[in-house]
């Protein structure tokens, strides 16, 4: 079963968001970390990049395939988890955690209302396994 | 659209109780990953032992006086330097000398071979020798794919594992070399082959046994401990033949390719008589090649992947083959068609990596070689 922490909010990308104030900050969840397997490499972006609701923003790659990721809500680049550089695991490991990979600053802040609480992810999810 | 149901080998439901992630590989069920993941798999075999279920693999017996000279008619490698008790890498090769499959061919005795086939290929194989056979040749050919499971134990510890189960002394059997005996009780081939660049050996069995050999080398592994043997999927067995510059079909071998492109010149042994697709292959080695196959890491962060373009300042002049994070080097590796003025270890490429030309070097392979 997977790890799908009450206190955030998800996209059907499978990715987790965690609202502050009117930043975001961004990371995939441990469902799409295990069906990737190993992640070896994360391409992100940089600081100040601009994307718009659902834009690829960057990419997973696990020593088998490569994904892509999507912004789940527009914004502004804020942050990003450098750390993943040299410990790309972390994905695996602490999905939700150690594994964020970027925050982003809203463009408007209502898009956050419209993403999945945990229940809805959950009900995705096992609707479509 | 019907689906067709996905063949199994005898020990689907042992990968599955394992956890393994069951994918469609060329029409089998089979298991790309365990439980424990492609790099500790990849790892503990190169450091301990892995387990392989390679049943998908296709057998096929050629027996009756005219084996060798029919073997030797249809695959580029001289059947008749093998002696009993011996194997070699070959390959099936067209009139135009593309590779239609890489092969082992076993010699059991002067009218005795068995041939070791890919699994997606083993029908097309089959039907590419049926068509090239006829009653002249004075010998039979059987697919025998369905009698046999083959279940691969490679790495440092294999040896050990292996030898607590056979009476066959081992350590006598030679790199490329096999016996026939009993295994755990179960009448085997046991060769000192396999896929990984390690020390290992591949045991052929009845299917109905495979279950019983499967368990007793995990159990002899130490399956289940910190260092102990653990099963490998597909993924593993990928990176392992990858960091070994093992060639793939699909991706280093295909219809179109020809083992000089290859680098497998040494499989091709235009001196020993006519051979389906010599004079195709005679001619090539007189005119030189356009492309040749290379390895390569990269110098920049990024992963190469199998289908990407390959650049020498700022022109595309090559196609990455396979391309893959190497578990037990730490580093992205990867084998490209490229002109051979581009092969020579050193030259600096770039690879189109979703439109981002990122830096890589032409390297020796194989990238990995296993210390003895």
């Amino acid at each position: 079963m997977s790890n799908i922490p009450e206190n955030l909010r998800y996209s059907k990308d499978h990715e987790w968001i965690a609202v502050d104030g009117d930043v975001a900050t961004i990371g995939i969840t441990d469902y799409a970390q295990h069906s990737l397997g190993d992640v070896v490499y994360v391409d992100l972006p940089r600081v100040g990049d601009k994307f718009d609701t659902h834009e690829s923003f960057g990419s997973v790659e696990s020593v088998k395939a490569v994904s892509e990721i999507f912004t789940p809500l527009g914004g502004e680049v804020t942050e990003v988890n450098d750390g993943l550089n040299d410990a790309p695991e972390s994905v695996n490991g602490d999905p939700y955690s150690a594994g964020w990979m970027i925050k982003m600053k809203m463009t408007n802040s209502g898009e956050a209302d419209a993403l999945l609480s945990a229940a809805e992810y959950e009900e995705y999810l096992e609707a479509s396994a | 659209m019907s689906e067709t149901e996905l063949k199994r080998t005898p020990l689907n439901d042992a990968h599955r109780s394992l956890g393994g992630k069951m994918v469609d590989f060329g029409g089998w069920d089979m298991p790309v990953q365990y439980k424990a993941g492609v790099i500790e798999e990849h790892l503990r075999c190169r450091t301990s032992s892995g387990l392989f279920d390679v049943s998908h693999m296709g057998e096929i017996w050629v027996t009756g006086p005219g084996s060798v000279a029919f073997v030797n008619r249809i695959t580029t490698n001289d059947v008749t330097k093998l002696v009993d008790g011996q194997a070699h890498y070959s390959a099936l090769t067209n009139e135009k000398g593309g590779i239609v499959d890489d092969l082992l061919v076993y010699r059991f005795g002067e009218a005795k071979l068995l041939l070791v086939v890919n699994a997606g290929t083993t029908d097309k194989d089959f039907a590419w020798i049926s068509s090239h056979h006829s009653d002249a040749d004075d010998c039979t050919i059987e697919n025998a794919s369905s009698k046999f499971c083959q279940i691969a134990v490679q790495g440092p510890n294999a040896l050990k594992i292996l030898q607590q189960i056979t009476e066959t002394p081992l350590e006598a059997i030679s790199y490329y070399h096999f016996s026939e005996g009993a295994v755990d009780g179960v009448e085997a081939i046991i060769s000192r082959t396999g896929y990984t660049g390690e020390d290992g050996f591949e045991v052929y069995a009845d299917p109905k046994f495979a279950e019983q050999l499967w368990n007793k080398f995990l159990d002899l592994g130490g399956f289940g401990s910190d260092a102990g043997i653990l099963p490998c999927g597909l993924a593993a067995r990928n990176t392992l033949r990858l960091e070994a510059a093992m060639s793939l079909y699909g991706h280093e071998l295909g219809d179109d390719i020809t083992p000089y492109e290859a680098n497998l010149g040494w499989i091709t042994k235009l001196a020993k008589g006519d051979f389906i697709g010599r004079q195709a292959l005679a001619e090539q080695k007189e005119a030189g090649l356009q492309r040749r196959l290379a390895g390569f890491e990269m110098t920049e962060p990024g992963i190469a992947r199998d289908g990407f373009d390959v650049y020498v300042d700022d022109e595309k002049c090559g196609v990455v083959t396979s391309g893959s994070p190497a578990p037990y080097l730490k580093k992205n590796i990867g084998l490209a068609f490229l002109p051979p003025a581009f092969t020579t270890a050193g030259q600096e490429i770039k690879i189109d990596i979703r439109g981002r030309k990122v830096g890589a070097v032409v390297v020796p392979t194989p990238f990995y070689k296993r210390q003895k």
